[in-house]
Parts: C-alpha cells; structure tokens; sequence
C-alpha cells in the first residue's frame, strides 16, 4: 500500500507536466485543424450567431485538410505537388542526415567505448561540448564557415575552378542543410551508441574469433547486430526533430534548403492560417508514427519467423 | 607423435612473467588438465594455445606444425570460455551453426550437423531458444556443442564448471568424460579445482608461478606429490618435517620425523644422509585405534587426540603424537550407528606404511 502510494506520488508530477503541456497542446492542435482561421492569425470564435435564425452553431469544418483527403486534392496535388513534394524532401533530408549521423556517429562511439576507462568521461564531454554554447550561435557560425569567404569555400573553389567549372556556393544550399543538420545532431547519435557499446562482453568476441571468424565476421555478426538498439535509439533522436526543424534551414538552407518545418512555421507566423499550419503538424506527427509503427512491427515479425523457424 | 607439443614456452606481461619456460607434450584423444592457483599461468597458457596470446619465446606445436603465430580464427582449436560467452542474439542452433557458417558450409550440410550435435548434449528440444532461456547448465552444453561442432584438432576448456553449483557441477563433470569418450576429441582442461582435475583427467600438469610443478596420471599426483607445493594443493595432507638418517639398499632410508621418532620410509633419488625434508603423508592412509600391533615395515607412535572434524562420510582426527606434532588421520564413518570412535583426549595409536608416503625435499 505505501508502496503504491509512493509510486504514485513520484510520478504524479512528470505525468501532470505531459498532460498539461505536452497531451493538451497536441489535443488543441488537433482541434484547431478543424476550425477556421482567424483574420489576423490565431482562429475564429468557436461558434457564431446564425444571421437568419440567431442560434448559435459551431463553427467546424473540413475545409483544411481539403489538399489531403478530398478528391480534388489530389488533382492539385499532381497540378501543384508542393506540399507533398516539401514531405518528402524533408523526410529525405532526415534519412540522409540520420544515415551520415550513423555511419560517423558509430566509429566515433566504438572508439570511446574502447578506449581506456580514464579517458572515456573526457571524450564524452568532448563529444556534448557543443551543447555548452547556444544552438542559433553555433548555426550562425557555419554560416561563416560555409560562407564565400570561408577557407573552405575557397578551398573547393579553386579546385572547381582549376576543372573549368563556374565557382559554387556552399551556403544557402541544401547541401549546408544536411552538414548543419548531422552537426547539430551527432551527439544525439553517439550517447546512445556509446551507451549500448560499452556494455558489449569481449568474451563473445573473443568466442567468435575462436570460432573462426574474420575481424569483418566479427563485426557484421556479433557486434553490429548486439548494438542495434543502440543504432535504433540514436536514430530515433536524429530522425524525428531533424525531421521538423526549421531553424538551421531558415539561417542557412535558402530557398532550395527548406523543410517541411519551414512551411509550418510559415502557416503559423506569416500565412497566419493556423488551422492548416495544424493539418501539416498532424501530418508530420502522424506519418513518423506510422513509420516507427511499421518498423516495429516488422522487426516483431522477424523475430517471431527467427522463433519459429530456428 | 604428440598432438599438442609445447616446447620451452615463456610469456611475459611487463615485469610479470606468466608462463616460464614450460614445455609439456599432450597426447592424441587424452584427457589433459592445466591445474593451480590463479595466476599460475594455467589462463596464459590456454591463451596461447587458443592463439589469444603469443609466446615471447618457446614454441607450440600442433600435428608438429608450429602454430605460435597463427591467429585464432585459423587454429583448428576451439575454447569454451568460462563465462559460456554464448552469443545473446541467436538461438541454440544458431549459436552451434556459427563455425560452420564461418567455415563457408551450406545451410544443407550445416542443419544434419548441428542436430547431431544437439542430441550428443541432449538439447534436441531447445534449438530455437535463446540463450537467456537456458538454465546454467544447459547453457554449459550449448557452449560445449558450438565448440565441438566442426570436429577442432583440439578442444580448450577454461574453468568452464566453475559457475555452476556443486551437485550440477558433478553431473556435468560425468557428461564431460562421456562426451570426450564419445567424440574423441583431445581436452585440455583447465581448473584450480583439484577434485574436478583428479576426476576428470588422464593426466594433471600442476602449475605454479607459470613453472609446472609436477606433470603426472591423478593417481601419482595424489599418491606421492613431487614437492610440497603440490602436497598441500591437492587434497589435504601432512607435510612433517623430517631428516635422512640412513639410506639401505632394498630401495628404502630410515628418516627421523622431528619432535616424533624415526621411521623407515621410500628411498628418494638424489638424497644424501643428512638431508633435511619433509614427509608428505596423506590423512586417510593413517591406520588409527586405540591399540595398534608394532610391524616392521610401519612406523608406529602413540599420540592423543586433539580435535575431531565429523565431516558425515568420514572424520578427520588431529592427534598430538609429540612435542608439537600433530598429524591428521582420516577415517571413514563406515561402522553402523553414530560411527564415533574417539573422543578428545583420548589416547591412541596411529601407524602407517613405510610407503604410504613421500620424502619431499623442496
């Protein structure tokens, strides 16, 4: 009994935390994709006095989603894909940079994971440092360094040159997107790699080995598969807010670098059509939702045939 | 020809030397077991034979080829690891598939195999689970099997019953032997459990600050220990101090236990009149009553008892035969009832053999 009280008691706090600025918002979000959009941003009065009879009505509608679930959508769809297209760019966007963020983020961790105990809390604060300083400081300062002043830009300019090209631009490139996005989200793919790589027993490895198996053997049979919740984890914490993130294209992506992000900020700020800012919002929540939820099941499934079968 | 040959073999870990100068030959099909204390070197050694560790100097050979540096992953010698190191992430079949597959077999050669092997470990019934679903034991086999599977040269076995409890560790010890009966394959096996060694092996390597002690079949080892490192290592005995007095020529001396009496004892090779030593002489072949007829070819004294250690199956009686001389005698409780013979205080007479024990001179 008093235990169950003291459970209850420590988690009251954090539970009451979501539920009133994490469930709520969401809820009203999901709420004001139903409404009409104010004049001046924000959204019209909930109901309205019917001119002809003077009752009150609610006032909700389905015009918002009209770009996504009625027929005609989807001939503007293939008139004018925008919406989609700026989907699907974004979740490229994310792939790519969780991808690199792995295949950088995996060596880095392996090495700290081995390394000398003593040095391994050095290397990890390295590895968090970044985080010290403010994040739009951080973004402003690889606009310096991919500017057209920039040592680096010269550098690969004089090279582009000497083959006969016309100069390149780093900046404002999608390109610049995808090297801030894998910067800012690196250490969100090593701690938790490094986290799961520590643990590994080098018995097994040693096992494997005994057993006949080549250092790439190894690798591909034992440990890779072993950390794959670690790789799951990071990927995770890289792939969904770079999914959504609209400040490193805003400062340094240009009109080509925008995401999908962008276009939400936009509906909310500057279009002031909160109600479709919404829509997008539910979209993008939704279809990373439906991703993970594919993924585990599918994993489940490979699990339950490994099962099975033996 | 030996199967394993270790010739002159030394490894060094800074100033720490390991493995000193050890060479020691195992035969084809035998039984072998590296016996000692941690940090004898009986690990390095394993080590080295597994390809883990290289010799600093010495050499190893296998089938006569020296495989000093040959990796591991290229030795036709598996290891079965004390922690199991069974991999998490496959199932039984799995993990005993594994040296197949890194072998390059085909899945249709590899799946009659592994089922024999499941049913040499009697775990036909458990080749989809994972290894988190295994008692102890059965993990013990699995490990046993995926070492066993691709039919090695040589099978390396690292203290791999010490984490089991003791009565299934007595299970496992009779399924070892059977299981190397019936595959053939050489054992080297190693522990700091002289039980199990004595058990298990057809011959004891005994180490000790990486130098063998004594390389010998259980019986001898047990029987007549070469030096005092030995006879106090394996099983319990007394270690009296003793001088030569006279050497005969029948292949028996006459030795003088101190605070106690001369007695006749095995002549020893190398022993000079004179000579300071130690009478090792093992507790159980003690004979023990009250009254004890004098023969000539026992030694004889007459003592008190000091202490009893009813130990269920047998008891161990400390008597004080002189000034400061106490030798244990082991009897077993085998009379009906209580089966207590003595008390403390009591006086008795202890005797044993001219041969029941060894002169020691280191």
């Amino acid at each position: 009994m008093q235990e169950r009280l003291g459970k209850w008691l420590l988690s009251w706090p954090p539970l009451a935390y979501l539920v009133v600025f994490f469930l709520l918002p969401s809820l009203i979000m999901m709420f004001a994709a139903f409404r009409y959009p104010g004049d001046y941003g924000g959204l019209m009065p909930l109901t309205s006095e019917d001119p002809a009879t003077g009752k009150l009505v609610l006032d909700i509608t389905l015009d918002n989603w009209r770009d996504y679930l009625t027929l005609e959508s989807f001939v503007r769809l293939v008139d004018e894909p925008l919406y989609i297209e700026l989907f699907i760019k974004s979740l490229w966007y994310a792939t790519l940079t969780t991808l690199i963020c792995i295949a950088m983020g995996y060596p880095l961790a392996w090495l700290i994971a081995r390394s000398p105990k003593k040095y391994r809390d050095l290397m990890l604060l390295l590895v968090i440092l970044p985080f010290w300083s403010n994040f739009l400081i951080r973004i402003y300062a690889w606009m310096i360094l991919l500017g057209p002043q920039s040592a680096l830009s010269k550098a690969i300019n004089l090279v582009v040159t000497a083959f006969g090209h016309e100069p390149v631009s780093l900046l404002f490139t999608p390109f610049a997107v995808i090297v801030c996005l894998v910067y800012v989200h690196l250490p969100f793919m090593v701690l938790p790699l490094y986290a799961n790589l520590e643990k590994h027993d080098m018995a097994l490895l040693d096992a494997a080995q005994d057993l006949g198996a080549s250092a790439w053997q190894r690798f591909w049979k034992i440990t890779w598969p072993l950390s794959l919740p670690g790789v799951y984890a990071g990927a995770a914490l890289v792939f969904i807010p770079a999914l959504g993130m609209f400040a490193v294209p805003d400062i340094i992506g240009g009109t080509e670098g925008i995401m999908i992000g962008n276009l939400i900020k936009q509906q909310f700020l500057e279009t002031r059509d909160w109600p479709f800012g919404a829509v997008l919002s539910i979209m993008l929540t939704g279809g990373v939702l439906l991703m993970a939820g594919l993924a585990a099941a599918v994993g489940r499934g490979k699990q339950k045939a490994k099962q099975k079968h033996g | 020809m030996a199967l394993l040959e270790i010739r002159n073999v030394v490894k060094r870990f800074g100033d720490f030397t390991a493995v000193n100068h050890v060479s020691l030959s195992v035969n084809a099909g035998e039984f072998f077991t590296l016996l000692g204390p941690s940090g004898c070197g009986k690990t390095t050694l394993l080590r080295m034979l597994a390809g883990f560790e290289q010799p600093d100097s010495g050499e190893i050979l296998l089938d006569g080829k020296d495989v000093s540096n040959v990796p591991p992953e290229k030795r036709p010698v598996h290891t079965v690891f004390q922690s199991y190191a069974l991999f998490p992430h496959m199932t039984v079949r799995e993990n005993i598939a594994f040296p197949l597959k890194m072998a390059g077999w085909s899945a249709d050669k590899i799946a009659p195999q592994v089922d024999e092997l499941l049913e040499d470990v009697r775990l036909s019934k458990f080749g989809t689970r994972y290894p988190h679903e295994l008692s102890g034991g059965q993990r013990q086999r699995v490990a046993i099997a995926r070492a066993l599977v691709d039919r090695p040269r040589l099978l390396l076995l690292d203290e791999p019953l010490s984490a089991l409890d003791a009565k299934l560790r007595e299970e496992m010890q009779i399924e070892l032997i059977n299981l190397q009966k019936e595959v053939g394959i050489t054992f080297v096996y190693v522990t700091h459990d002289q039980g199990e060694a004595l058990a298990l092996s057809h011959r004891i390597a005994v180490m000790n600050s990486g130098q063998v002690e004594q390389l010998d079949m259980p019986e001898t080892i047990y029987s007549y220990p070469r030096n005092r490192f030995v006879a106090d290592f394996i099983g319990q005995c007394n270690v009296l101090e003793s001088e030569v007095k006279a050497i005969h020529g029948d292949g028996t001396m006459t030795i003088a236990i101190k605070g106690c009496g001369e007695m006749k004892a095995l002549a020893r090779e190398g022993v000079t009149v004179g000579q300071q030593g130690w009478l090792a002489l093992r507790p159980e072949k003690i004979k023990l009553d009250r009254e004890l007829p004098e023969l000539a070819n026992e030694a004889y004294f007459k003592g008190r008892v000091h202490d009893c250690l009813y130990m269920g199956d047998v008891t161990l009686y400390i008597v004080e035969v002189g000034e400061g001389v106490r030798i244990e005698a082991m009897l077993p409780n085998s009379a009906p009832g209580l089966a207590k013979l003595f008390d403390d205080n009591d006086l008795v007479e202890i005797a044993w053999r001219f041969d029941a024990g060894s002169f020691l001179t280191e």
